[in-house]
């Protein structure tokens, strides 16, 4: 038998071939080209009209961005430079970005917003990183106050007046748990209104006369820019969460009448437009205070968007409440935690952990939102943007403020939404 | 003894007397007490704001009514899709915003779909540069305000598009696009409009007047759609009857394009083209820049949005669904059609109802660009010329509000439509 298999086969192979290199279009880019981009007729032509779009926005944008000129006083001077060349004239930027980032905040105190920027960031970051040693949570808490006087100015005994009402009903409530855990609630919340009404006033005054402390003050007409775009956006997204889970609480709660009212409050606020809002900020809150208050239109400002973005962030939080599975309401009533208990240490944890994406879509469009103060007249980065269109030196500038602008949003945007994505993976718990 | 006994294993009745103290500490009465509590800070407030109010109208002797709306506005709005002049009245020039907001929401919303669900199919196809392109698209466009994008697109319409005059003489600088049919110009687009040869005339229905001829499209559009559902029900049933589908498609055509075509040839509808004339174009139909800026702005904006609910409502649905599909014999179309899209669709139409509500606040953007909506007649110029601004500002808070509640009213009896039934 081997005989015939020794006849029939001439040669028989006894040590292996090298490995042979794949065939040139199955390997390197040639295969990574036609996996991805020509796999098949459809995917071609997509390919082909991509390559196209790319292309004509290149061959439109290239030229004009690669002419760009950063030098020069006007825009008329920024096309002597050009010399009938096509380019962008980013010397307006050169010229107002000052101006588009604070406004018209005196240039000598420029150094208050920056420094309050950066401690802005000191402050979130142990909110944002757990990792982070839990005793910065202490500047946290102070931080609003400090970034008010910063921006702000005026007696430093005015944000610290107002912080000792905090501080006073944190001590009411200690002290008074010891007697009577209801009355401590009570105290908690009347030391302070108590405070801020009666004491906060002269305390004020007297220390101010005794030590007068305190930077310049800054009227709010001279904030403007990207900056009342950061304090309107930071101040209405750290009072909106709170705001939203009570409301989102109120709409599910078995009390009658607290839920009617949540919904109606909901409804209204997300049935009309943001704009409405503000002009009902700034045109009728006159008619619905006592005659003779006036009060900071910032302030108007940041109340409504606060509103505003508070019956967006109570949906989301409401629709992360209804996806958990009602086993968890019911475990926690087994093991005998009251109300606010469950919420804190069960229900909550999973509801926010579950509705992160749509929290942080309200925060970005809450920011985004910041920008149609301008219709309410507040020199936001578009208002200024206007304004600098106005001057005869820049008359007819647009396509390089608007770039500012957007890269500006973009930034800060984008950087929100990384920042939860970041900590969706981190909070992921199930092992899939 | 034995009553001492008895005594022992009385049962003790539970204190039926009622103590203040347990409005706080019963279950029973807790809540009552907060509600009772609430309430009374509430009713509190709103006296609070409403004396305010009454006491500062009498302050500035004003009265709180309506009338305004009845007497003549005397301000021009370019864009009328029903009649109006300046001695019309407020409520009229109201009317006319309020179409206008709703005729760009409408717009605005279309192009946002078409362009949404194109990105995010597109951002899941396995071709690489094209699934870039559509991140850089949905992430621009969805981390910039939409404001800045609605003065960006005015901007381009105002300053990058050539004027009327770049149009004319023997070697113009810019033409028209479409076999001579569109002008893109720097004064707004100007694109051909059917005419009528034939016209019905108007029917007058209280404040409007309608043109009798669109009515009956509208009418006849509908009634092909409604035969065309019967066709396709009465095909069904005789496929579940004898297994064989009847052809349709050719019927299908004949009932939804024929009686339009017919209508269209019996009234002699042909189009009218923009025509140069003096400085400007005329003829056809004029759609202004700040009604193209708003378009796009909020169409291409609200398209990122929509983009990224089609992407996640198809990667929603499990792989196992298409696999089951592929099991039982369905085609790869059938697929789509049967099996993923009404279950991604579930997921999808919620949030897309949302953002079309999104679009129809946004439009209130339309100052920015000038676009004559409700908010800059009865919001802006009618309170500026009257003073009223109470009473403008409530009436325009209620009609937005009165539409997001008929958009989010059709959601509902979306949701519980398609809601997964449970048993």
């Amino acid at each position: 038998m081997s005989n015939i298999e020794s006849q029939t086969i001439a040669y028989v192979r006894d040590t292996m071939i090298p490995e042979q290199a794949p065939p040139l279009t199955e390997a390197g880019a040639i295969k990574w080209l036609r996996e991805n981009l020509f796999s098949g007729w459809f995917n071609t032509v997509l390919t082909l009209l991509s390559l196209a779009v790319i292309w004509w926005s290149l061959a439109a944008i290239g030229p004009w961005l690669v002419n760009m000129v950063w030098n020069a006083g006007s825009l008329s001077e920024c096309r002597r430079i050009l010399d009938g060349t096509e380019g962008a004239c980013f010397a307006v930027i050169n010229d107002r970005w000052h101006q588009l980032l604070f406004g018209f905040y005196p240039s000598h105190l420029y150094w208050r917003p920056v420094l309050a920027l950066v401690l802005l960031f000191v402050a979130l970051a142990p909110i944002l990183f757990t990792g982070l040693p839990r005793k910065m949570l202490i500047f946290s808490a102070i931080y609003p106050f400090l970034g008010y006087h910063l921006l702000w100015g005026g007696s430093i005994w005015l944000p610290i007046s107002a912080l000792l009402g905090f501080v006073a009903g944190a001590v009411a409530f200690l002290v008074v748990r010891k007697v009577n855990g209801l009355a401590a609630i009570f105290a908690a919340v009347l030391a302070p209104v108590f405070w801020w009404l009666f004491l906060a006033g002269p305390f004020d005054s007297a220390m101010s006369s005794v030590l007068p402390l305190g930077l310049e003050f800054v009227r709010s007409d001279r904030f403007g820019g990207f900056l009342i775009s950061l304090v309107i956006g930071v101040t209405g997204i750290s009072l909106s969460l709170p705001l939203g889970i009570l409301l989102a609480l109120g709409r599910q709660s078995d009390m009658v009448f607290v839920k009617s009212v949540c919904v109606i409050f909901i409804e209204f606020i997300r049935g009309v437009p943001l704009i409405t809002l503000l002009f009902t900020a700034s045109l009728l809150l006159n008619y619905f205070l006592p005659p003779g208050t006036s009060f900071d239109l910032i302030l108007r400002v940041i109340i409504m968007v606060t509103l505003f973005a508070a019956a967006y962030m109570a949906e989301v939080v409401r629709g992360g409440l209804a996806a958990l599975p009602k086993g968890q309401y019911e475990a926690a009533d087994a093991l005998g935690l009251d109300y606010w208990k469950a919420q804190r240490l069960i229900i909550m944890p999973q509801a926010l952990k579950i509705s992160i994406p749509g929290i942080v879509n309200t925060f970005i469009g809450l920011f985004k939102d910041t920008t149609l103060v301008v219709f309410i007249g507040l020199l936001d980065p578009i208002g200024l943007s206007n304004a600098i269109r106005a001057s005869t030196d820049w008359q007819g500038i647009y396509w390089e403020l608007f770039i500012f602008i957007g890269a500006l949003f973009f930034i800060f945007c984008f950087g929100i939404s990384r920042y939860s994505m970041y900590l969706e993976r981190k909070l992921k718990t199930d092992h899939r | 003894m034995s009553t001492t006994t008895d005594q022992r294993y009385t049962k003790v009745e539970p204190k039926k007397s009622f103590h203040l103290s347990m409005l706080l500490y019963d279950q029973r009465y807790r809540s009552i007490t907060i509600q009772v509590f609430f309430l009374f800070l509430l009713m509190l407030g709103a006296a609070w704001l409403i004396d305010n109010t009454v006491n500062n109208l009498r302050a500035l002797g004003r009265d709180f009514s309506f009338a305004f709306l009845n007497a003549p506005a005397g301000y021009d709005i370019n864009q009328r899709p029903i009649e109006y002049n300046s001695q019309m009245t407020h409520g009229r020039a109201a009317l006319v915003g309020f179409l206008n907001t709703m005729i760009l929401a409408v717009l605005a919303c279309v192009l946002a779909t078409v362009l949404g669900v194109i990105a995010g199919v597109l951002r899941l196809s396995n071709n690489w540069i094209v699934g870039r392109l559509m991140t850089v698209y949905v992430e621009v466009f969805r981390n910039i305000p939409t404001l800045l994008w609605i003065l960006i697109f005015g901007a381009i319409m105002t300053e990058a598009m050539p004027a009327p005059s770049a149009f004319r003489g023997d070697t113009p600088s810019a033409s028209m696009i479409f076999n001579d049919s569109v002008a893109i110009t720097n004064r707004g687009v100007f694109i051909p409009s059917i005419i009528f040869e034939r016209d019905l005339g108007y029917l007058q229905i209280g404040p409007v007047a309608p043109s009798i001829s669109w009515l009956l499209v509208i009418v006849i559009i509908a009634a092909g759609i409604w035969a065309n559902k019967k066709l396709i029900a009465h095909a069904t049933r005789v496929q579940n009857a004898t297994g064989v589908r009847p052809k349709t498609w050719w019927k299908s055509l004949l009932i939804l394009f024929g009686p339009i075509i017919l209508f269209f040839v019996l009234l002699g509808a042909h189009l009218e083209y923009p025509e140069l004339r003096g400085f400007n174009f005329a003829g056809g139909t004029h759609l202004r820049n700040s009604l193209i800026a708003m378009w796009l702005g909020l169409g291409i904006y609200t398209g990122a949005f929509i983009a990224e609910i089609v992407r996640a409502g198809i990667l929603a649905i499990n792989k196992g669904q298409t696999e089951a599909a592929y099991a039982l014999g369905l085609q790869p179309g059938k697929t789509m059609r049967l099996v993923v899209l009404p279950q991604a669709l579930r997921v999808i139409i919620p949030p897309l109802i949302s953002n079309y509500l999104n679009i129809t606040k946004n439009t209130s953007l339309g100052l920015a660009v000038g676009y004559m909506d409700l908010r800059s007649t009865l919001g802006g110029i009618t309170i500026n010329q009257t003073g009223r601004e109470l009473e403008g500002m409530m009436l325009m808070m209620l009609i937005y509000l009165a539409i997001s509640l008929t958009i989010s009213g059709v959601l509902n009896v979306y949701n519980s439509r398609v809601k997964l039934k449970e048993r």
